[in-house]
């Protein structure tokens, strides 16, 4: 079942300047799935086993290499206390709000990093969110690697839809940390109705409904030859599978009597995914949970499981009634309904999904597998060219904090990306020469219901009467849906130079620390990605030289071309070996040689548009 | 209206070449590749319809809209300029950017019909905006607001909202002619008039959620 893919005479050790394959990476709650696409065909990367999904689990033990999948989800059950799951829950979160869960958190939290990154005690190390998934990600990429026989370097990699800011730099920052280099972030429903819609030339409105292990995402796209527009997206990022598992687990808990503890919440939540998965084909459930001191026997019928996870299912029901009804769309206007993750294939989410669309979902794509074949396609359209093209929008409004904690949208949400916009703000007193500014992702009104995405503080602010100053706050949102935001006092023209830091992220010196610690030697990595771009730079001057020259070239002596040529020359010698600085200072002798072609160039041009006008205006 | 000058560079006076970013040899102003070395050009500053390359009307055909805008976005997404250098990467997003913020503001009648107004002079939006007293709409408006908040049950409010929907859709006809017409004092008034139908029908839509919620 391994996916060979060698061409003819092709190395199949990674070569130094040899660029590696592109995959997709479905990094998911419960699973993690990689794919590979060539000639707009995906294959999941299987193991010897023929099985696609790695288990999102990590084990660390005090020695060693964690234990990434099946095998560190194997130690649940004799080692709880080393083993982490369900981590994409806490990706963008701060210390804060993991503190908030209480109970609900099966990990104990230590003092965060400097950033303000959450930090998990686990056995004997402290861990970020980001750090773990790294190592998720690490793994999928080595499984691909072994599979393809090439050194992987570079990925889309799926998020969901509904992820905010802070989600998403994390998960960008955990791929870095893995040594891949991120394509683009994709939203998961989108991935979805690409790997669809590519399948079966679809036309029309689409929905995706995406349950997985810890997010829910519902979005609506429309397919139209080869673009994949996304109109509406909607979601609750804590509601998943995962609940499913915690109402069956709490249910035995409460059957045997017992208080909830940390180690033994995850053996119960282990029986309970078994009872759970066994009760889409099965009517009834028996089965023991075993914590050690005492067995305790269990039943469970799927009636009564459907009555548990009723209010879950009917929540995410009206998630998306909400959503269509934004969109101005009804349910009957669909031309389908695509279904995404494991928990999709509990009867009652099936059942209730068909009952509100009115037709019966689209299920021929394993819905596990679904958005890595999306997301392998997407690398593929971005590495070797394509006519599909996706249009996302921004999921969650983003906003300023203003006066009395009341939040001024500034993007509002489902807004096409990249988007630019900008705000005007004053100074309330005189002299006033630096503001403080509160960014926040949500949808509520009062900035404490929203997430905080960042504090900065905008100084420099010529000093002027309260109310003169003209501070433009610019918010732009790339195609990854990553924010930056720069701000200028617009009277004066002064600029701030402003560095946006994360409420919940890592600094700029951690992610280095991290970096350097990380076994697949960044350091390396980072210098390699530098002289890439100092190729593709130096490449861009030499053609833009030479289409010049193809058009223009009579503007120049014999000697003034030869010299151009020449310089040419250096800078594809320069291309061939390692030196960046060498690469770039010879991109720039290139600039600086051809000027006064340039300019004969320009005045060429300027001459043709002036006769030109002239004509027109005789003939006009 | 339909008079209205096209902003382009022709009749703008303004410089019709520009200098290419990469070959640094002669590009056609606005143009959005350079002739001579297919680099991508800078977004120049032009109106939404003009960058869209539509007539400044408000009597635009949705599907023909999308269409132009899909064109240019297959051209210029940064999805195009993944393996590109990094200042062509930039610049596509500027683009991009561009023709989004011309896309969503012609898209929906509403921004569309502001936007405009606001070209012809007739600012509705924002600061500086010119008002003007309706006083039949503020009764209508005052009426409507009552009848919603005394509604307590979902049918009664979906009633409303039905009916808000309706009179928007011939608020709509009724500004697509008075731009038609050129009559921009109608029109202004025709916006807003469209512009609190929509809200109210928002709002009756966010109390039935929340009537559907409470039962």
């Amino acid at each position: 079942m391994l996916l060979q893919i060698h061409e003819p005479g092709e190395t199949p050790l990674p070569h130094e300047t040899e660029k590696g394959l592109a995959v997709g990476i479905d990094l998911g709650t419960t699973n993690s799935v990689v794919a590979f696409a060539r000639d707009q065909k995906a294959e999941i990367v299987r193991d010897a086993r023929g099985v696609g999904l790695v288990p999102s689990v990590v084990a660390y033990f005090d020695e060693g290499d964690p234990l990434v999948g099946e095998l560190a989800r194997r130690e649940l059950l004799d080692n709880p206390e080393v083993v982490v799951s369900s981590i994409k829950r806490l990706m963008g979160r701060g210390p804060d709000e993991l503190a908030k869960l209480g109970d609900a958190l099966p990990y104990e939290l230590g003092p965060p990093a400097d950033g303000g990154m959450a930090r998990l005690k686990i056995g004997a190390r402290l861990l970020t969110p980001v750090e773990i998934s790294a190592d998720i990600l690490r793994a999928v990429k080595q499984r691909a690697e072994i599979a393809l026989g090439r050194a992987v370097d570079r990925a889309v990699v799926t998020v969901p839809a509904y992820f905010d800011d802070a989600a998403r730099t994390a998960t960008r920052d955990a791929a870095r940390l893995a040594g891949l280099e991120v394509l683009r972030l994709v939203a998961e429903p989108t991935a979805a109705a690409l790997a669809y819609g590519l399948d079966s030339q679809a036309e029309g409105l689409y929905a995706v409904y995406d349950l997985g292990g810890g997010t829910f995402d519902f979005s609506l796209l429309r397919l139209e030859r080869g673009v994949f527009q996304v109109l509406a997206t909607g979601g609750d990022a804590a509601l998943g599978g995962d609940d499913f598992d915690n109402a069956i687990a709490q249910r035995f808990m409460a059957e045997r009597g017992d208080k909830l503890d940390r180690d033994h919440v995850k053996q119960a939540l282990v029986t309970a995914r078994l009872a759970k998965e066994c009760l889409t084909d099965r009517d009834d459930w028996d089965g023991f949970l075993d914590l050690g001191e005492a067995e305790s026997a269990h039943k469970l019928t799927r009636a009564e499981f459907e009555k548990l996870i009723a209010p879950l299912v009917e929540r995410t029901i009206q998630i998306a009634a909400a959503t269509l009804e934004d969109a101005g769309v009804a349910p009957d206007q669909l031309g389908g309904v695509v279904l995404v993750g494991g928990s999709t294939r509990v009867p009652l989410v099936r059942k209730r999904v068909a009952e509100f669309f009115g037709k019966p979902p689209l299920t021929d794509i394993d819905p596990d597998e679904v958005v890595a074949v999306g997301a392998a396609l997407q690398a593929e359209a971005l590495t070797a060219g394509s006519d599909t093209l996706l249009l996302d929008v921004l999921p969650l409004s983003l906003g300023l904090e203003t006066m009395g904690g009341i939040v001024e949208k500034v993007v509002e949400r489902n807004t096409p990306i990249p988007v630019s916009r900008a705000q005007e703000f004053t100074t309330y007193q005189d002299g006033q020469n630096a503001m403080a500014l509160h960014v926040v992702q949500g949808e509520r009104e009062m900035v404490d219901q929203c997430r905080s995405l960042a504090r900065f503080e905008l100084d420099g602010i010529p000093p002027m009467v309260a109310g003169a100053a003209r501070i433009r706050v610019t918010f732009a949102v790339d195609a990854d849906g990553l924010l930056t935001v720069s701000a200028k006092e617009a009277t004066t023209g002064v600029e701030s130079r402003i560095e946006v830091k994360p409420s919940y992220g890592l600094t700029e010196d951690e992610m280095a620390a991290m970096l350097r610690a990380s076994i697949d030697n960044a350091q390396d990595d980072m210098e390699r990605r530098l002289l890439t771009e100092a190729r593709v730079e130096a490449r861009r001057a030499i053609n833009a030289v030479q289409s010049a020259l193809g058009v223009d070239s009579d503007l120049l002596s014999a000697d003034e071309r030869k010299r151009i040529d020449e310089t040419i020359d250096m800078v594809e010698r320069a291309m061939s070996a390692t030196d960046r600085a060498a690469i770039q200072g010879a991109a720039e002798e290139l600039e600086h040689r051809t000027k006064i072609f340039a300019e004969r160039r320009m005045d060429r041009g300027i001459r043709k548009a002036l006769a030109g006008r002239a004509v027109a205006d005789i003939g006009g | 209206m339909t008079n209205a000058p096209q902003t382009s560079a022709a009749t703008n006076n303004g410089p019709a070449l520009a200098v290419c970013w990469s070959c640094k040899g002669p590009v056609a102003w606005g143009g959005l590749f350079c002739d001579t070395c297919k680099a991508v050009q800078p977004p120049v500053p032009l109106d939404h319809f003009a960058r869209l390359g539509l007539k400044r009307d408000f009597d635009i055909k949705v599907p023909v809209l999308d269409q132009l805008y899909f064109g240019f976005q297959r051209q210029l997404h940064p999805d195009r300029f993944a393996a590109a250098a990094p200042k062509a990467k930039q610049i596509s997003q500027s683009q991009a950017v561009a023709f989004n913020e011309a896309y969503e503001t012609l898209k929906d009648p509403l921004t569309r019909a502001a936007y405009l107004l606001d070209l012809l002079g007739e600012k509705v939006e924002g600061e500086g905006a010119h008002t003007i007293a309706d006083e039949e709409l503020l009764m209508d408006q005052l009426e409507r607001r009552e009848a919603l908040m005394e509604a307590e049950n979902p049918a009664e409010v979906e009633a409303i909202a039905r009916q808000a929907k309706l009179d928007a859709e011939a608020a709509l006809s009724a500004l697509a002619s008075n731009f038609a017409s050129g009559d921009k004092i109608a029109a202004k008034r025709g916006y807003l008039r469209l512009k609190y139908l929509v809200k109210l029908g928002e709002e009756a839509r966010a109390r039935r959620a929340r009537l559907t919620l409470a039962r």
